[in-house]
């Protein structure tokens, strides 16, 4: 196995893009990717995409974004794991590179998901559960994830005002972030006071419907001067993990054990511990999620993920920042998309070019991106190189 | 829309609530699968769910999707059977803001969801408070 | 050989309107309701509940009464007029949830409110037949009145089942008695969605001369009268017509109160005299008599006499009671919400 290293990335600004589809959008990320690492050719591709097919009636991915490239011979492979898919192309592609099959790889993720009305999105991404045990009984994925909350707040005594802190923080890191989508600041009162979606989750406890892409250009760690100029980022550990599909089958409901599980074969790869990290890209997916994630990731003892934004701890002048980009909350969600962006994000941090959300001196950082209610999820630690 | 072969499929389950139990361990699959994952066996017998259990979370759903939202706001549970068995489903003929996790509650035979005016219509388990 | 009733079983939804709620709504004289049809409130299926769903119910209570196998049913009989498919059986679901499958016979009647005695009438008389050993007959209806119509202060949701056998009978059929003329009192066309009727032309020519030669029909046979009896139910169109049918043929309200649910329940339609009969049968005595005389509009009536055993003791608690979910935790809905449950918003279609 190769050591692998990322040496470029690219995204654009994420929204309700009305103007581009779904081909444009990726395409956009990936010519972005691109020029920031600065090579000229790509051996094979990865795209992560949840569900081309029911957002914009196309499959196929793979060969049409080639295509789209203008790479048109090469490997092009679709990956799908849920709003996982991201992450999991992200690995995909630094196994290519690990295993020395190739040695420029891109690793990307898309999803255009405003050409189809609020019903059909939100159908769309409630296959990312159980459709014969959880979604016939009428469970949209809000409401999963409020079973989840339910549970935490009964047992660990979190208050629907710690939730909201997530959600504040994460729109206070956000507006810093040119790209996201909705980079308002939020008060956790504001939160509080949104309608409710499936109690106790609230709208603006909940990650938005968006359009967007992003692109990781990767390759081999020795041979990084080849190819570039540009300070690479190691990629110091992936792990990958499943649990049961259905929320109802967990031991425990209130818990990510899928991230645990690759968090501590990540922490095992890379030869670090959760205390080294400067900051973390987690999946908030919902307020409750992230308490749930650096939990799972050890940040926090399980059941303190709760005080963790109230406290200041996971600010961005915390001890421990999470989601610097704004996380999914703010910046957005376009489910196929979202685990590269963790990845622009932390290369970004790690080469010190993000403004004014930047993080000091930041050595080690995580990304955490995961599907449905964490039947799948993928851990990956990355760290600077002088 | 579901359609009828998927839905046909499920009847020994959404209407008799039949789950597979493992002959080598007793652990009980709801629905039943082809391969135990606490033992290995790959052999099972009929066993009809328990009818009642308890609320182990729920959460009440008031942005529902296609197919329920004349039934909004409305509660869906994780209910824990009396052997042991979870199982996610609606809460029916509740009132919201009564509902408590514990609560005790009985399942009863409804329809779930149809495909839309003209398909056809889906029948299974919610539960009630018994 | 008797043949009877040896499981029954009744089902009650949990949602009630009152009389006043709908009368709000149409500028209509509640007091006319309350008092000229002696309706108080009426019984309100919520959206996941249907003929089939409530039919399932009843059957499962039914069965736990009876003590059987549910494949032991020889046949089912749903007698309903609301379906929910206009093609497509309701006793085949029926029959699969409850586990009698696939060796049963299996029909869907309609005749108005009559449709479940129809049930009962051929489920029982296959067994006497010796054509099969337990068959389960069921009355149940979801009924629909138009908006602002006379029926839509009465017209309720509930279902009854019985399973008729020969061992263990709980309640003896002793007679039974039919009357039929074709009188167009109330239907409702293919395609329609809400029924019709011939206002009081309802009431002599159709309800009372049917219901009540039925009755006397089904002394006669029988060699009864009124004092034979300890219990008496009639179909309940509303809370006065029971009432009058009875006194006309002799009854007391002391015989009829107890199966007498319309004030509070409505007008169940198919489920109408056979959930007076299941209330009848929880607080029924060894050795009592019960009379009851079913209607349906077009029109006909059934008529039977049940001969209560020592059995009924042994499964009166064993499944829940009729009158017991009627006046149990009922939810009130307003106005808005039944217009919605019952599917009398126009909504956008796709
Ligand atoms: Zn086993």
């Amino acid at each position: 196995m190769r050591d692998v290293a990322v040496i470029g990335v690219g995204m654009n600004k994420w929204g309700e893009l009305w103007n581009d589809s779904h081909r444009t959008i990726w395409t956009d990320a990936a010519l972005k990717a691109i020029e920031d690492a600065g090579v000229d050719r790509v051996d094979s591709m990865y795209v992560g995409c949840m569900s081309g097919g029911l957002f914009v009636g196309q499959e196929h991915l793979g060969a049409m974004l080639a295509d789209q490239l203008g790479m048109g011979p090469i490997p092009g492979t679709r990956v799908e794991s849920a709003c996982a898919s991201g992450g999991l192309a992200f690995r995909l592609a630094y196994m290519e590179v690990a295993s020395g099959m190739s040695d420029i790889v891109l690793a990307s993720g898309v999803e255009k998901m405003t050409d189809v009305d609020g019903a059909a999105a939100t159908y769309a991404l409630s296959t990312a559960a159980d459709q014969e045990y959880e979604c016939f009984h009428g469970i949209t994925f809000p409401g999963l994830y409020a079973m989840m909350a339910r549970v935490h707040m009964s047992r660990y005594g979190t208050t629907q005002k710690q939730l909201a802190e997530v959600a504040a923080k994460n729109h206070a890191n956000g507006s810093l972030n040119p790209n996201a989508q909705f980079p308002m600041k939020v008060t956790a009162e504001q939160v509080m006071n949104s309608p409710a979606v499936a109690d106790p989750l609230r709208l603006l406890d909940c990650s938005p419907i968006t359009d967007g892409a992003a692109a990781a250009i990767l390759v081999p760690l020795d041979k990084v001067k080849e190819f570039t100029k540009n300070t690479p980022v190691r990629i110091a550990a992936s792990a990958h993990a499943t649990d049961t599909m259905a929320l109802h089958d967990r031991g425990d409901i209130a818990a990510i054990e899928s991230t645990a599980r690759a968090a501590e074969k990540a922490y095992a790869q890379a030869g670090i511990g959760p205390k080294d990290l400067s900051f973390c890209e987690v999946h908030d997916c919902f307020t409750i999620s992230e308490i749930m994630a650096i939990e799972a990731l050890g940040l926090v003892e399980k059941g303190q993920g709760g005080a963790a934004a109230e406290s200041g701890l996971t600010a961005l002048s915390g001890k421990m920042p999470v989601n610097p980009s704004g996380g999914l909350k703010s910046k957005g969600h376009p489910v196929g998309a979202t685990g590269v962006a963790q990845v622009y994000e932390i290369v970004n941090q790690l080469r010190g070019n993000s403004d004014k959300r930047q993080i000091k001196d930041a050595h080690w950082a995580l990304a955490q991106n995961m599907g449905g209610t964490g039947a799948s999820s993928l851990v990956h630690i990355f760290e600077r190189l002088s | 829309m579901i359609g009828s072969p998927r839905s046909w499929r499920e009847k020994p389950q959404r209407y008799r609530y039949e789950a597979g139990k493992c002959s080598g361990c007793s652990k009980i699959f709801f629905p039943p699968r082809l391969v135990c994952d606490a033992c290995g066996s790959k052999t099972f017998e009929t066993q009809v769910l328990a009818q009642t259990g308890v609320v182990e979370t729920f959460t009440i759903i008031e942005v529902a999707p296609s197919g329920f939202t004349d039934e909004a706001p409305y509660a869906v549970g994780i209910i824990k059977l009396d052997d042991g068995v979870k199982v996610t489903a609606q809460i029916a003929d509740c009132k919201p803001e009564e509902l408590k996790l514990g609560d005790k509650v009985r399942l009863e035979f409804r329809k779930v969801t149809e495909d839309g005016a003209s398909g056809i219509l889906h029948y299974g388990y919610k539960f009630v408070l018994a | 050989m008797d043949v009877g009733i040896v499981g029954y079983g009744a089902y009650v939804p949990r949602h009630r309107i009152k009389v006043e709620e709908i009368a709000k709504v149409w500028g209509a004289d509640a007091p006319t309701y309350k008092k000229g049809l002696m309706l108080g409130e009426k019984s309100v299926p919520s959206p996941d509940q249907d003929v089939i769903t409530m039919s399932v119910e009843a059957a499962r209570h039914a069965l736990t009464r009876s003590g059987i196998d549910a494949n032991k049913i020889g046949a089912i009989y749903i007698g309903s007029e609301s379906h929910p498919y206009a093609v497509k059986p309701s006793g085949t679901i029926v029959a699969d949830a409850i586990g009698a499958t696939p060796n049963i016979h299996c029909a869907d009647m309609e005749f108005a409110c009559k449709a479940g005695t129809e049930g009962m009438f051929v489920a029982m008389s296959l067994v006497k037949a010796g054509e099969m050993d337990y068959a389960l007959g069921i009355g149940a209806d979801t009924s629909q009145g138009a908006p602002g119509d006379a029926l839509e202060y009465s017209a309720a949701a509930g279902a009854a089942a019985f399973i008729m056998g020969k061992e263990k009978v709980l309640a003896v059929c002793e007679h039974t008695h039919a009357h039929m003329t074709d009188t167009p009192d109330f239907w409702r066309r293919e395609y329609q969605h809400y029924p019709r009727h011939a206002g009081r032309f309802t009431g002599e020519p159709a309800y009372f001369d049917h219901v009540v030669p039925c009755g006397r029909g089904l002394l006669e046979k029988s060699g009864t009268t009124p004092k034979d009896f300890q219990w008496a139910v009639f179909h309940q169109p509303n809370g006065k017509f029971p009432m009058r049918a009875g006194k006309k043929l002799g009854f007391s309200t002391e015989q009829m109160k107890q199966g007498w649910l319309a004030p509070i329940l409505g007008n169940t339609y198919s489920g109408s005299s056979p959930m007076g009969l299941s209330a009848v049968l929880d607080v029924a005595k060894p050795g009592d008599r019960i009379f009851m005389v079913s209607y349906g509009s077009g029109s006909g009536s059934d008529g039977f006499i049940f001969r209560v055993t020592d059995e009924i003791a042994k499964v009166q608690k064993a499944a829940p009671q009729t009158r017991e979910q009627l006046e149990d935790n009922p939810i009130y809905i307003d106005y808005g919400t039944y217009a919605k449950y019952r599917g009398k918003i126009r909504m956008l279609e796709d």
